[in-house]
């Protein structure tokens, strides 16, 4: 396959560029290309890696009324992502092989995108005992991480950073004390208190990035911080880096895109943990991206039932529906706006997460594997929740006009949606 | 004419519509002091009073109220418990609804819950007090009380101490309060302050004495026991000692300064019994306007669901 | 706008001598007897008749004025809040003959709530009607036992009764077009 007449988005630049594809890899990118078989003209689009999301929830097993791996699939593809790693918290939770092997199993039979999992840091989540990592990291797991909890114990997440650095395979750190949160569902500020609902402190999540970097640091193993909301935890994380450890980390669009004003009207749609702050934190957000403190844009899609949100606030699952808006948030708020060029776009939401989870892909070569997508960054729509393909219509974007639209993704070489 | 479905809060209230709410219930006020116990104007109503709060005042307030206009009223008491279990909201609603209820009256220990009920269902709901959010009904009746001694609001000095951060009556007030153009100083231990209340127009104040300094309402905040046991404050004593309203307290205030609380009180904590009791104590009177208040908010209500139709 | 005498003061004073005669050839004894008068006009009429009586017979009858407010049939249809100034009398009408007296019986609704008003004080033994002006146009099955005056009228006029106790120069009936 040919791809021809595209604005190609290199490492170092955009330049039209036509690719050819042979084998489910790129074999060759040049100025023009001429040959027989199929031809995809990509006349005004721009091509991009393919897209990795190095944090989603999917449900499967366990909750497959709020998403399964074939709906999550195909709304990532849609979305432009090609590899996505899906979240242990499923039931029963993937802290054993046999869960891990179930999901990535079932990833390949769905055959739309690279669905990778990533194991549990303690059994069950519980906090207790260490899951089986090595067992897992055998069997495809990319990561380990115990996302929506912090693992408690401070002994207990010093073991687990530590034995898994043997395995070369990361923790990914849900930061958030839970006893300083104390049943808090929003930002504790301003809005909070105009909404009448329990804040979160911004400590609650400083305080635990702060000692994943401090054990980090003094085991010299790396550590990767999920989903900074913060302005100060962007802060702690660019000192450390600075200060040479091994940390890295990663932000959500509606932390870049939002601020807490969008609780007022008591939408569950933006009941989300962290919780969405404010526009201090949002402007650090942007900085830290734009500075490379933050190193990739994650989705932590999170998918829910309608039955989950359409309760009282203080009582809706937390979580944001956000694959298949993640790319046009990117470009509509950080490319648009002139703060990232598109080769960091590509960047944060591409090469990085592929060198921090040893990926292939995240970026256009030749002899990579042909993960590409392709997309207008002219072309506006409209958020409609109930159109997204996901089966969690729970995006507090609905309505929104966002720029940049996801025209056909590739994965393998092979075309797995073309819109 | 109030135009709303329902009685959510007073932060997106117009001063007109507190007007009209007041003159309304100013008039109802009357009526019920004269031993009008029996309006006809929401005869053939059904009114169901919906709380997953454990409430008396509240509750049989908004019930005499319905009582007096006429309606048929229901009492579901839902403890709190029973929130997270059970029925939903929604559901809770959807079948309330088919019980073709015209008002339904809800409390609920979180914030915005009501919102969720008035967007599901056709009746009118108001708003009895949710979690840390509002208490539009009272914030309504503090203000009716103040007018009626005062004449108005307008540049009244209002002093709120006690339990701001959990206190959605301190929110109604202020609301209310503000946009009648009334000056609102708090105090609080700094536990109890929520965050940015300040910009929602409330002066804080570093001193009881500085928050009482010439005002024409002392209102005291009913502190909750749980909030000593969470750590918020390390004792009664050590509250009443700094956060009380006492005589000497009240010396500060303008002499014909009225003093209010939400009730009930915790005797000896808030208030000293002797503020309770005082001469310019209105805690009682705030209790009637409570009434006439709601019977003033059902009435309106009615008159729009009937313009309606 | 125009307007047409129909009494003078003189008139409203024969007037009221004549329905007072009338009350005590139809009543007679006037042992049981209340007077109540439908605030506002009413009330004063209410007065006038008492003072007759007393004068004609030498007793002080018992005389309020009635404020129908409550009963009214269009509170609910007006959707209005009712300004109320109290029915507290200091006598009792249970078992009274009352003699309901009212400035003008149009179209009797007045009427049906003052009945109803008497009833929610007590049970009256009977209540007599007696009207100033019946200008016609009932709506009710009401008759006034009473009259001072027919003066048939169509909608567009209005009868206004006017009396020195509530502001008028002199006591005069007017219609007005």
């Amino acid at each position: 396959m040919i791809i021809k007449n595209g604005n190609v988005v290199l490492e170092n630049g955009v330049a039209k560029k036509d690719i050819l594809i042979e084998n489910g890899k790129i074999t060759k990118i040049a100025d023009e290309i001429t040959g027989v078989g199929e031809t995809l003209d990509a006349s005004g689009l721009y091509v991009f890696p393919g897209l990795i999301d190095m944090h989603v929830h999917l449900r499967e097993p366990g909750f497959e009324h709020k998403e399964d791996i074939e709906s999550g699939s195909k709304a990532a593809v849609k979305g432009g992502f090609t590899q996505i790693c899906c979240m242990p918290n499923t039931d029963p939770v993937a802290d054993n092989k046999v869960v891990v092997s179930y999901i990535r199993n079932r990833g390949k039979e769905v055959g739309l995108c690279k669905v990778h999992p990533i194991g549990a840091i303690t059994k069950g989540l519980k906090g207790e005992f260490l899951a089986d990592v090595g067992e897992m990291k055998k069997v495809g797991a990319v990561a380990i991480s115990d996302d929506g909890k912090t693992v408690k114990s401070t002994r207990l997440m010093r073991l687990a950073m530590e034995y898994a650095s043997g395995f070369n395979i990361k923790c990914l750190c849900h930061c958030e004390d839970a006893d300083l949160v104390d049943g808090g569902v929003v930002n504790e500020g301003f809005n909070s208190t105009l909404a009448g609902l329990k804040g979160i402190q911004r400590a609650a999540e400083d305080i635990v990035i702060a000692r994943d970097i401090a054990l980090a640091e003094s085991l010299d193993v790396p550590v990767h911080i999920c989903h900074v909301s913060t302005h100060s935890g962007v802060r702690l994380i660019r000192d450390a880096k600075r200060a040479g450890v091994k940390v890295t980390a990663e932000t959500c669009p509606h932390y870049f895109a939002l601020t807490d004003d969008v609780i007022r009207d008591f939408n569950t749609n933006t009941k989300v943990n962290p919780p969405i702050r404010e526009e201090v934190d949002k402007q650090a957000i942007l900085e830290g991206l734009k500075d490379g403190t933050l190193d990739c844009i994650v989705t932590d899609h999170a998918p829910h039932h309608a039955d989950d949100k359409n309760v009282e606030y203080n009582l809706a699952a937390f979580g944001i529906s956000g694959i298949e808006t993640s790319f046009s948030l990117a470009i509509t708020h950080l490319y648009k706006t002139g703060l990232l060029t598109l080769p960091e776009i590509a960047q944060r939401m591409s090469l990085n997460p592929a060198q921090i989870l040893g990926l292939e892909g995240g970026k256009i070569e030749e002899g990579g594997v042909a993960d590409l997508m392709l997309a207008s960054l002219e072309e506006e729509w409209t958020v409609k929740a109930d159109e997204l393909v996901s089966k969690g219509k729970n995006t507090p974007f609905d309505g929104c006009k966002l720029t940049g639209v996801v025209k056909a993704t590739i994965v393998d070489g092979k075309v797995v949606y073309n819109a | 004419m109030l135009k709303r479905k329902d009685m959510l809060g007073l932060i997106d209230a117009t001063a007109d519509e507190i007007y009209e709410i007041l003159e309304t219930a100013g008039n109802m006020k009357k009526l019920v002091k004269q031993g009008i116990k029996k309006l006809p104007h929401l005869e053939g109503c059904t009114a169901t009073i919906l709380f997953y709060e454990n409430s008396t005042r509240t509750r049989t307030s908004f019930e005499l109220a319905a009582k007096y206009m006429g309606a048929t009223t229901i009492n579901i008491s839902a403890g709190s418990s029973s929130v997270a279990k059970g029925e939903t909201l929604v559901d809770t609603g959807k079948t309330l609804d088919a019980q073709k209820n015209d008002f339904i009256i809800i409390r609920h220990p979180m914030g915005g819950a009501p919102y969720l009920l008035a967007k599901t269902v056709k009746a009118s709901v108001l708003n009895a007090g949710d979690g840390m959010n509002e208490h539009p009904t009272q914030g309504l009746l503090d203000m009716l009380t103040m007018k009626e001694k005062f004449g108005k609001i307008e540049g009244l000095k209002v002093a709120i101490l006690g339990d701001i951060k959990h206190s959605r009556v301190a929110k109604s007030d202020l609301f209310g309060l503000k946009k009648l153009g009334a000056d609102v100083r708090m105090y609080a231990p700094e536990t109890l302050i929520p965050k940015g209340i300040d910009k929602l127009g409330a002066k804080l104040c570093s001193s009881r004495e500085e928050a009482v300094d010439g005002a024409d309402v002392v209102m005291g905040l009913r502190i909750q026991l749980e909030r000593q046991q969470a750590g918020n404050f390390p004792s009664l004593a050590e509250y009443a000692d700094f956060y009380g309203v006492d005589d000497k307290i009240l010396s500060y205030a303008n002499p014909n300064a009225i003093i209010m609380h939400p009730g009930p009180v915790n005797r000896g904590v808030e208030l000293t019994s002797a503020m309770i009791d005082h001469d310019n104590s209105r805690i009682e009177d705030q209790v009637l306007s409570g009434v006439a208040v709601r019977m003033a908010l059902l009435f309106l209500l009615q008159q729009y669901r009937k313009s309606l139709k | 706008m125009s307007e047409h005498l129909i009494m003078d003061k003189d008139a409203v004073r024969r007037t009221i001598t004549r329905l007072s005669n009338e009350i005590l050839e139809k009543v007679g004894r006037l042992d049981d007897v209340a007077v109540l008068g439908i605030k506002r006009s009413g009330e004063i009429v209410a007065q006038r008749i008492a003072k007759r009586l007393e004068e004609l017979e030498g007793v002080v009858l018992p005389c309020a004025g009635l404020d129908i407010t409550m009963q009214r049939d269009d509170l609910v249809s007006e959707f209005f809040v009712p300004e109320f100034t109290g029915n507290d009398f200091d006598f009792s009408i249970q078992g009274k003959t009352v003699i309901l007296c009212d400035d003008v019986l149009f179209t009797g609704r007045s009427v049906r709530a003052a009945i109803e008003t008497v009833f929610s004080l007590g049970r009256p033994k009977r209540i007599y009607l007696l009207e100033m002006i019946d200008r016609g146009g009932r709506q009710l099955p009401i008759r006034a036992d009473f009259v001072g005056k027919n003066v048939p009228t169509s909608k567009s006029e209005r009868i206004e009764m006017k009396f020195v106790e509530l502001g008028a120069q002199e006591d005069c009936v007017l219609i007005v077009k």
